[in-house]
């Protein structure tokens, strides 16, 4: 329930949320609890856990690589779950969607993997390679559990699917801002729009608007037309530089997050 | 394992609309594949069962591949080994040298038909690599070939065909720099420039309609094969043998048999070192399934759900997922797949050689090795059809570091 108390409140104060995704393991498998409370310190609203694959297919080199720093470290789904229960003991408010590939939730169970995600204190689920046609088993499972199920949407997604996938959502909507792997640049701002606009036809959820994300600018510019602004890459990007700059590098994802909470609240 | 009923005669109809032979299959990718598979398909739905495509298509494959291919009886060595008479596809002979051509062709015509003009493709051994820059070469479209890095390493003499084909070799530096990670920057590269790109996949493998369609542009095979063996002896065979790593050559024999009840049918899969020794791409021994690259499937996993390096002397098996119909088909027990260890494989390899003057793949030679074993178990009026899938001057120099020599 905190996905809808998150964006309901959001809605009351008229700002937007800001929804940062790391990767478990970042920048050390002890910190990745610290630097999600820097994160909601500075302005985030909603979290974003990746949970390593060997193969992440879908993203990009930078998120690519945090996945294989978190495998380098041992990092299991036990791990990231402990995580989000280390995180829970001071925030019990901030909601946490883990997002990562199926098979580690395949070859986990997936009773098991919604009993311990409930346990922990996990809000949402995102699979990025499980589509909305195949994913009624897992949902079975996460729905009692009050686990929201989020799917993505993109440029390319036909009607017929926007309509399937918003019929079996809940939470929120993550809309894919540009084609392509995580990471990437472009933004097209009056073609978003148009998109979330035609999204929220077919549904009353939130939309979130990721992928492509790179600054205040950018995150004030998105926030005008969705109900979140997800930004990945840029933050995995800054904790990928632990090995040099030790912790500091949390503070640049705070100062990242801080200018762009700071950018969005001013429109 | 216990089997669960199958009816033979519906074995054919697999896949359903959702992609799935049983529950193995689909389409597990990300949304922002979703639209370009779909485009896919229909493309590939509509031109398949169009008499014009068709006509394009078996032109191709008799006057470029050089097909038919013979079916040839191997009397010296079955008459060595003592039990039933073999007999071999001869993959070997197409143009480029392997079965790989007969899906390469097809998926370059349906390239051709939707105006794409950017071909992609991923290859483990090069086989595939060679087969789809032969191919883009003749239409002239823009070819890029991703491989991993150690496989560019390893198979240097197929890097440089394909350059000299005009293709782009682009090494994978990523996770095990294998087939599997080929795979991943092949999928990446298509989601980032889907529309002006064709991705030319290269086993039965991948999200629905890839596992379908690479079957039926490689069933010719299996075609041909009936129709010879009935012509030569005036019956089916008793068994068939064919090497599975991904399971194109092996799909393209095996399907056009599925409903011959009496009709035995073993995909040998790479025991490597020996599963004990945890080095082998066996993924049916390990009774493992999930999800990887767009399927549901048997594959090689750790407790945590994350996908292992698999291990074979031979890289076009060298693979850790497989396609889902032989998951499907090994599932309801329609087929069997054992496996053959390098040593085993090497020891055909050289035996072929010696026997019946034929080099094979490394690849092939792990189907040869289950023959060997097989065919004494037999009468000696029962007949084998093995899919000589590829032939073996590729792995010369394999087997010549194994001599310890080198050139």
């Amino acid at each position: 329930m905190r996905i809808k108390t998150c964006f309901e409140r959001l809605s009351l104060e008229d700002r937007k949320g800001l929804m940062p995704y790391i990767t478990a393991g970042d920048p050390q498998v002890n910190k990745t609890a610290d630097a999600m409370h820097a994160m909601v310190k500075s302005g985030a609203n909603l979290i974003e856990l990746g949970f390593p694959f060997s193969d992440p297919v879908a993203d990009g080199p930078v998120v690519a690589a945090a996945h294989e720093r978190a495998l380098s470290q041992g990092v299991t789904l036990n791990d990231v779950f402990s995580i989000v229960t280390e995180f829970r003991k001071t925030d019990n408010t901030t909601p946490v969607v883990l997002m990562g590939y199926l098979n580690p939730v395949e070859i986990m169970g997936y009773q098991v993997f919604a009993e311990k995600a409930a346990n922990a204190g996990v809000d949402g689920v995102l699979i990025v390679d499980l589509p909305a046609e195949f994913a009624g088993e897992l949902v079975a499972e996460l729905k009692p559990r009050q686990i929201d199920m989020i799917y993505l949407v993109t440029p390319t997604t036909t009607d017929e699917r926007i309509s399937k996938i918003c019929s079996v959502a809940s939470g929120f909507v993550y809309y894919v801002s540009v084609k392509g792997v995580t990471g990437s640049h472009k933004l097209d701002l009056e073609g978003i729009q148009a998109r979330v606009n035609h999204i929220k036809g077919f549904t009353d959820l939130p939309v979130g608007v990721g992928f492509g994300i790179r600054d205040g600018e950018s995150a004030a510019a998105i926030s005008t037309v969705a109900d979140g602004v997800i930004v990945g890459s840029l933050l995995v990007a800054e904790l990928a530089k632990y090995a040099e700059e030790g912790e500091a590098c949390i503070d640049q994802v705070a100062g990242h997050l801080t200018a762009m909470r700071t950018a969005m609240d001013k429109q | 394992m216990t089997n669960t009923p199958f009816d033979f005669q519906k074995l054919k109809d697999l896949p359903d609309e959702t992609g799935h032979f049983g529950r193995f299959g689909g389409r597990y990718v990300a949304e922002t594949l979703m639209a370009v598979l779909q485009e896919l398909e229909e493309t590939y739905k509509k031109l398949w069962n169009d008499p014009e495509f068709q006509a394009d298509y078996d032109r191709d494959l008799a006057h470029f591949v050089g097909r038919p291919s013979p079916l040839y009886h191997a009397e010296r060595w079955s008459k060595e080994l003592g039990g039933a008479q073999i007999y071999l596809k001869r993959e070997d002979l197409n143009h480029t040298g392997a079965h790989k051509i007969n899906h390469a062709i097809g998926q370059a015509l349906l390239a051709k038909h939707m105006g794409k003009k950017r071909i992609i493709a991923e290859t483990g051994a090069g086989q595939h690599g060679v087969a789809t820059a032969t191919v883009a070469a003749r239409l002239g479209l823009e070819c890029i070939v991703y491989m991993g890095a150690k496989d560019v390493e390893r198979q240097a003499l197929n890097v440089y065909r394909m350059k000299l084909l005009g293709a782009t070799v682009v090494p994978v530096e990523s996770g095990s720099r294998t087939l599997k990670d080929a795979i991943n920057a092949a999928l990446q590269d298509w989601v980032t420039q889907p529309e002006e790109t064709f991705y030319i996949l290269g086993t039965v493998c991948g999200p629905h309609p890839y596992p379908e369609m690479v079957r039926n542009f490689q069933s010719i095979i299996g075609r041909e094969a009936r129709r010879q063996c009935l012509e030569m002896t005036s019956k089916l065979p008793d068994a068939l043998v064919a090497c599975v790593g991904g399971g194109s050559n092996a799909m393209g024999l095996f399907y056009e048999f599925l409903s011959d009840e009496s009709v035995k049918i073993y995909g040998v899969e790479a025991g490597g070192h020996g599963v004990e020794s945890g080095e082998h791409a066996a993924r049916m021994a390990g009774e493992r399934q999930g999800v990887f690259q767009g399927q549901r499937s048997y594959l090689m996993c750790d407790d945590d759900g994350q996908i292992t390096e698999s291990y074979s002397v031979s890289a076009g098996l060298d693979y850790p997922g497989v396609g889902p119909e032989h998951s499907h088909l090994r599932a309801v027990g329609r087929a069997e797949y054992p496996y053959i260890t390098d040593d085993e494989a090497l020891a055909a390899f050289r035996k072929l050689t010696l026997m019946e003057g034929i080099m094979p793949a490394l690849e092939s030679s792990h189907a040869l090795a289950y023959a060997e074993k097989l065919a004494p178990t037999m009468d000696k009026d029962q007949i084998i059809i093995i899919n000589l899938s590829g032939r073996g001057d590729k792995d010369i120099h394999t087997v010549a570091e194994i001599d310890g020599l080198s050139f």
